[in-house]
């Protein structure tokens, strides 16, 4: 099975079957990042839309390497609107990502826990939200969040609050909006790892005079670590980048990267720097990326 | 030990009510008579009918499904030959570039996707609208497709490809009448995942967008920045119908071809 059976005429069609989307992805996806990194280490002036950015053909390719700089990385790390952007969008993908931890166990936990017969029902139930579009997700939170909305009228109504939160187009709404849209990639890998846990060693540890809590903290959390990674990296990666949420849930003061780099490009016009801003978004992706590798082989050296 | 306690039914109860009560709530304002989203002044469909009227969101309803159709299907098949290949060829030069490639979209930040897609349309001089949508679509919902076939190539079993090949059957017809019918439900999950991706992006879309290629979540961004209204949570609402409707059928006739496989 680890290599290809040698038959007459099998590699030729191999290499067709291969080739295919091998040539699309290098057409449509790395090209396109060479042209990101092209386009982030050239002047704003020589490029701004709507001109396409040229292209040196092969005898001007010297003059053409001499004009590229670092001018746009420059400006990101001397304005600290770019590395606030980056901080805040660290810290609030970090959140995000403990709150769905802190919601996501318990439910994932009693899921796994929960009667094999309701097991698929309720697994469907988690996906569910996720087929059903994003922007209409953090469109229903609105209508919750907003002044006098859902969620006032119900806490004023049992006499919790008296006066509305005023929560709309602040950071706890794009937390509460993130935590809601990514839950179901924080509770899925968790429920497959707790799912697959061994009762016997659960029986083990309290036959041996374990306290529930004890039993917990002992052998369950541990064992469920590759799936506590897969799901917190799962939720982590895509929120960095989040624009969506932050941009209709959020104030004008939240910053994100994701929101950054789409005014750059849309309202401000300033292709370079939007490309410089993609570049470093992408380094900064790299760590948690690598940690979402390491879990998936933790998580499948744990089923072997 | 392992038993189902009451602070389980909790955490069960807690977190579906989190889940699905924004979305009930939105369907329930959906059929509000009143303009306000405050003030609950009765029963009436009348949002519906007043979608019904909306040419440009009806256009652009139209639009996002064919973008949708055509990028599913281009991202099926590529993602399908993706997961064939990297299934059966365990070595050819260039693998580990390719398999990153292709996994690559899934943890891409949209914005990124978008802008460099954007600039290499930009940079061949490609005009901009529904076809620049369509490729965008397809290269992204690529990988997601791929996941899904190799999951199932990976419990294939591949001794009914051989005895179809001892037989004498060529490579075409071995996959046609032993690969495909197998992996079917898997491409046809791969197919439809790729299909609510597409009909689901407003990032990727907004970048790679034309004048005159305006898709439904693009129509309903602009319209929800402007604020809440029942129009909108109306044509939500059709918006989850159709998915739900498509997610049980298929989950439904995914288990009658299980049952009927074994």
């Amino acid at each position: 099975m680890s290599t290809p059976v040698p038959r007459s005429g099998g590699t030729g069609r191999g290499l067709l079957v291969a080739a295919i989307p091998y040539l699309w992805l290098l057409a449509f996806f790395l090209a396109p990042f060479v042209i990101v990194l092209r386009i982030a280490l050239s002047d704003a002036a020589t490029d701004q839309p709507p001109y396409a950015p040229h292209f040196p053909g092969f005898g001007q390719l010297g003059e053409f390497l001499s004009a590229l700089d670092l001018e746009n990385f420059r400006l990101l790390g001397d304005d600290p609107l770019y590395w606030q952007s980056y901080l805040s969008s660290l810290r609030i993908a970090g959140l995000t990502t403990l709150i769905a931890l802190a919601i996501g166990y318990p439910l994932a936990h009693a899921m796994a826990l929960a009667p094999k017969r309701w097991q698929g029902i309720l697994l469907v139930l988690v996906i569910l939200p996720f087929w059903t579009s994003f922007l209409i997700r953090v469109y229903a939170w609105i209508g919750i969040l907003r002044p006098d909305g859902l969620l006032d009228m119900a806490l004023m109504g049992i006499g919790l609050t008296s006066e509305p939160l005023r929560l709309l187009n602040t950071d706890a709404a794009v937390l509460i909006g993130m935590v809601y849209s990514y839950l179901p990639f924080m509770v899925l890998p968790l429920f497959s790892t707790l799912q697959k846990l061994d009762g016997t060693l659960l029986e083990a540890a309290s036959d041996l005079g374990a306290t529930p809590l004890t039993t917990f903290l002992t052998v369950t959390l541990p064992l469920s670590i590759p799936g506590i990674l897969a799901g917190s990296a799962l939720v982590f990666i895509p929120a960095i980048g989040e624009f969506v949420i932050p941009d209709l849930l959020g104030g004008s003061d939240t910053l994100m990267v994701g929101k950054v780099l789409w005014n750059e490009f849309f309202s401000n016009r300033d292709w370079p720097l939007a490309s410089a801003v993609a570049i470093v978004l992408l380094v900064v992706l790299v760590l948690p990326l690598m940690l979402l590798q390491r879990a998936r082989g933790q998580g499948e050296g744990g089923v072997r | 030990m392992r038993r189902f306690g009451a602070f389980h039914l909790a955490a069960l109860v807690a977190g579906f009510a989190f889940l699905y009560l924004p979305i009930v709530a939105l369907v329930a304002y959906s059929f509000n008579a009143s303009r306000l989203v405050t003030v609950w002044g009765g029963f009436s469909t009348h949002w519906y009918g007043a979608l019904l009227s909306n040419q440009p969101l009806l256009d652009a309803a139209w639009l996002t499904i064919r973008v949708a159709l055509v990028s599913a299907t281009l991202a099926t098949v590529l993602g399908t030959l993706a997961a064939l290949a990297l299934a059966r060829y365990r070595i050819f030069t260039g693998r580990t570039l390719f398999s990153g490639m292709v996994m690559a979209p899934l943890v891409m930040p949209e914005v990124i996707t978008g802008l460099s897609l954007l600039l290499l349309f930009v940079a061949g001089d490609v005009e901009r609208g529904y076809w620049t949508v369509v490729i965008a679509h397809a290269t992204f919902s690529l990988g997601f497709a791929c996941i899904v076939v190799q999951a199932r190539l990976a419990g294939f079993d591949r001794s009914l490809e051989e005895a179809a090949r001892d037989l004498g059957a060529t490579p075409a017809e071995t996959f046609r009448t032993v690969t495909l019918p197998l992996i079917w439900p898997a491409v046809a999950a791969a197919w439809m995942l790729a299909f609510t991706l597409s009909l689901d992006d407003l990032v990727i879309a907004s970048f790679t967008t034309g004048p005159g290629a305006t898709t439904l979540p693009m129509r309903l961004y602009s319209a929800i920045r402007l604020g809440v209204t029942p129009e909108i949570n109306a044509a939500c609402t059709i918006m989850i119908a159709a998915v739900a409707v498509a997610v049980i059928g298929a989950s439904l006739l995914m288990k009658r071809d299980a049952l009927a496989g074994r």
